[in-house]
């Protein structure tokens, strides 16, 4: 499934690299823990999570996960919009919270 | 020149889940029993008794650094470090318009404003615990532009440390220095994390108990018991050094 077909059917909101739209999503993984993160997500997932710090696009970028959704109406740092544009990185927001948008995640077919 | 023993990150009874006798005159005492020529008193969020402290430091003849410990929107804790009373008061106010809540004592304990007798002056009613609505890079320059000194906390435990909360340390953060709680972790596992970052390092004792006042400290080489000092020494500079 691509990214943009979840945005189209989800109240989310495009707020860096939207040139990643076209990009494959496979799973999920939630946590606020970056070190959690980088040790157990997994290749293609959707990273939700309220950590709006600059480190959450280089933890994107190596785990090489396909999105990043800041959930419950959390917003990044400016720096961290800057350089997810820079990266190509998508950041997405929501007004949902994680156990929220998770659920509708598994809806759309993403178990 | 010469060495100075310091303990660099150390809680009084302001601070939630410190010990009640935590004051600044009994940890004064405790310091110079342990032979520490430098402590500095960093309370969570909060600057209330660093007075108190210097006082008590001066009867003691031990040379107090006002601090707080600062605990970030991304829930990492920093220490914040000055000179002078005056501008640890200067950053708590920044740090107390972004901090929210009341604190229940019965969960996280009372908070004792205290004078240099030990006398008790009030008790804080502020959430301490809590994190402030600031981000590391703001706090970071915050206290840069008081002159104050800023170290990573406890970099190597896995919770409230920049390397739990943000997987690593971001290169453009100018932070002075990371403060390890495990010298052998340093020495060992962790060596090559810390190499990378290229950052120095120091250890402290966190003390939130009076028996753990000393229990870690760092020797800093150097010419004053200063902030200036201690930021050559941690940089390795003009023959200033620092050990672990």
């Amino acid at each position: 499934m691509k990214l943009k077909e979840i945005i189209e059917k989800l109240p989310l909101k495009v707020v860096a690299g939207k040139e990643a739209l076209d990009h494959e999503i496979s799973g999920g993984y939630c946590g606020d823990l970056l070190s959690d993160v980088m040790a157990n997500a997994e290749k293609g997932a959707a990273w939700l999570t309220v950590q709006g710090h600059q480190n959450i696009v280089a933890v994107a970028l190596l785990r090489e996960l396909a999105a990043i959704i800041l959930v419950n109406g959390h917003q990044p740092d400016e720096e961290t919009v800057a350089k997810a544009d820079e990266e190509g990185v998508c950041v997405l927001t929501t007004p949902l919270t994680g156990y929220r948008l998770a659920g509708k995640l598994f809806e759309c077919g993403l178990i | 020149m010469r060495t100075y023993k310091a303990d660099l990150h150390i809680h009084s009874c302001l601070s939630p889940c410190a010990d009640l006798d935590m004051s600044p005159k009994r940890i004064a005492e405790k310091s110079k029993a342990e032979g520490l020529d430098i402590i500095a008193l960093c309370d969570h969020n909060s600057a209330e008794n660093v007075e108190a402290a210097v006082r008590a430091g001066k009867v003691c003849g031990v040379h107090v650094l006002p601090g707080m410990e600062i605990n970030s929107r991304e829930e990492v804790h920093v220490l914040a470090i000055f000179d002078r009373p005056d501008q640890a008061l200067a950053m708590q106010e920044v740090i107390y318009q972004g901090l929210k809540g009341v604190n229940r004592p019965e969960f996280f304990g009372d908070q004792v404003v205290v004078n240099g007798l030990d006398e008790v002056e009030g008790f804080n009613d502020r959430l301490l615990i809590g994190a402030v609505a600031l981000g590391l890079e703001e706090i970071v320059r915050k206290i840069h532009a008081l002159d104050g000194l800023c170290l990573a906390s406890h970099v190597d435990r896995p919770s409230y440390s920049i390397m739990s909360q943000l997987g690593f340390v971001p290169p453009e953060l100018k932070l002075d220095g990371l403060e390890v709680s495990d010298p052998e972790w340093a020495g060992s596992g962790g060596k090559d994390i810390l190499d990378n970052v290229g950052l120095p390092l120091l250890t402290s004792s966190d003390a939130h108990f009076l028996a753990d006042v000393g229990g870690r400290f760092s020797r800093f080489r150097m010419a004053s018991a200063s902030t200036g000092e201690i930021r050559l020494a941690l940089q390795g500079k003009s023959g200033r050094a620092v050990e672990i």
